[in-house]
């Protein structure tokens, strides 16, 4: 007990080690460099690579996870980075140097902040036209019928006051089993908080709209979402079931269904998988 | 059976279906002859929640109050069917469709595996 207490002694009363901790600059101006190079990394070739892969088809959770430290990793590393060259910038005005990061920091964050306000506002919104438009299901709770010729099925996430949406449109096409599988697809999103996904990664995407890979990752997050969705409705009914009622939704030809999504490699993976 | 969102949607039906302003005391009979009866300290109390929600208009110069609907039925269905079917940024954010449009080649997939199946 006595050995360390008497070297820690040694070393305060050493003038060269007293005084707060130095960092060389050299090893400052050295992480800030590998803090950026790591940045770079996770905002276009890490990302662009995994939006190129062909395994998330097959493993989404994981794909999802990985999106997620993408962004969670890619966001730490530029605000360090910013810190590490503020210090290495203004060695001599430890007030100033972390300026840049704290800025950073806080443009992130309202961004969040505003994303969350737009979308809690916009739901408000839905949710008032739903309650005045819609009637509830007459067995299922917290679902309402849209009567309406068009076939849809949707949740408007509010955590436990989430509603399901079905047209009657989707009722009269959709036969018992059908309908148990979009039922089941809803639920996932609900259950599995799916909304707060595509909510973090549509407020990364407003903060940094000139990072075409914030755009990728959002529709990337989108689509493996529909796959843990669908996942879930195929342990409820086979995969023909999930088949049918994704046909007779969306390849309804309706008039004022949607357009056909287009574009991503991974939206078109989520049919593939079934068939596979 | 009467919770605050039916007694707003009934409200509401007996806005749209009237020609024009009504006050109160009309919406009370519209209702009354539909079976519902409601007091009337309840029905100014669902008429100003629709108010504040931006459903209905009153006009407070008259005596009694007179109250519109801001938007036909169908103008408020279409906004709920835009904000389902239209833009898809906006809506991914707010909701989770069960699937939206599929495209000739993935319906193409999806049929394969039927037809295997079958």
């Amino acid at each position: 007990m006595i050995g360390p207490l008497t070297s820690v002694d040694h070393a305060l009363a050493d003038p060269g080690m007293s005084g707060a901790l130095v960092i060389p600059h050299a090893v400052v101006i050295a992480a800030a460099v590998v803090f950026g190079i790591v940045a770079v990394a996770l905002a276009w070739p890490v990302p662009v690579a995994l939006s190129r892969a062909t395994w998330p088809m097959r493993a989404p959770v994981m794909a999802l996870l990985l999106w997620q430290v993408i962004g969670l990793a890619g966001g730490l590393s530029m605000i360090g980075a910013l810190a590490l060259a503020g210090y290495a910038a203004l060695p001599q005005h430890p007030w100033l140097a972390p300026i840049p990061a704290a800025l950073f920091t806080v443009y992130l964050l309202t961004h969040l902040a505003i994303t969350v306000v737009q979308v809690t506002r916009l739901r408000h919104r839905h949710l008032a036209l739903l309650e005045m438009l819609t009637s509830p299901h007459p067995t299922r709770a917290r679902t309402r019928v849209l009567d309406d010729a068009v076939p849809v099925a949707y949740c408007l996430p509010r955590g436990a006051r989430s509603v399901t949406v079905l047209s009657q449109g989707l009722l009269d096409r959709l036969d018992a089993d059908e309908l148990v599988a979009v039922i089941a697809h809803e639920r996932a999103h609900v259950e599995q908080r799916h909304d707060l996904l595509l909510l973090a990664f549509r407020a990364w995407r407003s903060a940094l709209p000139w990072f075409p890979i914030a755009a990728r990752a959002e529709v990337e997050v989108a689509a493996l979402v529909e796959m843990l969705a669908d996942d879930h409705a195929r342990r409820e009914v086979h995969d023909e079931v999930l088949a049918r009622a994704i046909l007779q939704v969306g390849a309804s030809g309706v008039p004022g269904a949607d357009q056909p999504v287009s574009g991503s490699m991974r939206v078109s993976d989520r049919f593939r998988r079934l068939a596979g | 059976m009467s919770t605050l969102g039916e007694l707003e949607r009934a409200v509401m039906d007996a806005l749209w279906d009237a020609d024009g302003s009504l006050s109160a005391y009309d919406v009370q009979h519209t209702l009354e002859a539909d079976g519902r009866t409601l007091a009337a300290t309840t029905l100014l109390t669902v008429l100003s929640r629709l108010e504040k929600k931006g459903f209905v208009a009153s006009d407070r110069s008259s005596r009694p109050h007179r109250y519109t609907a801001v938007a036909s039925r169908a103008d408020h269905v279409a906004e709920l069917m835009h904000s389902v079917l239209g833009d898809a940024g906006d809506r991914t954010a707010v909701l989770e469709r069960f699937v939206g449009g599929v495209s000739a080649e993935d319906a193409a997939v999806l049929r394969r595996l039927l037809g295997g199946a079958g």
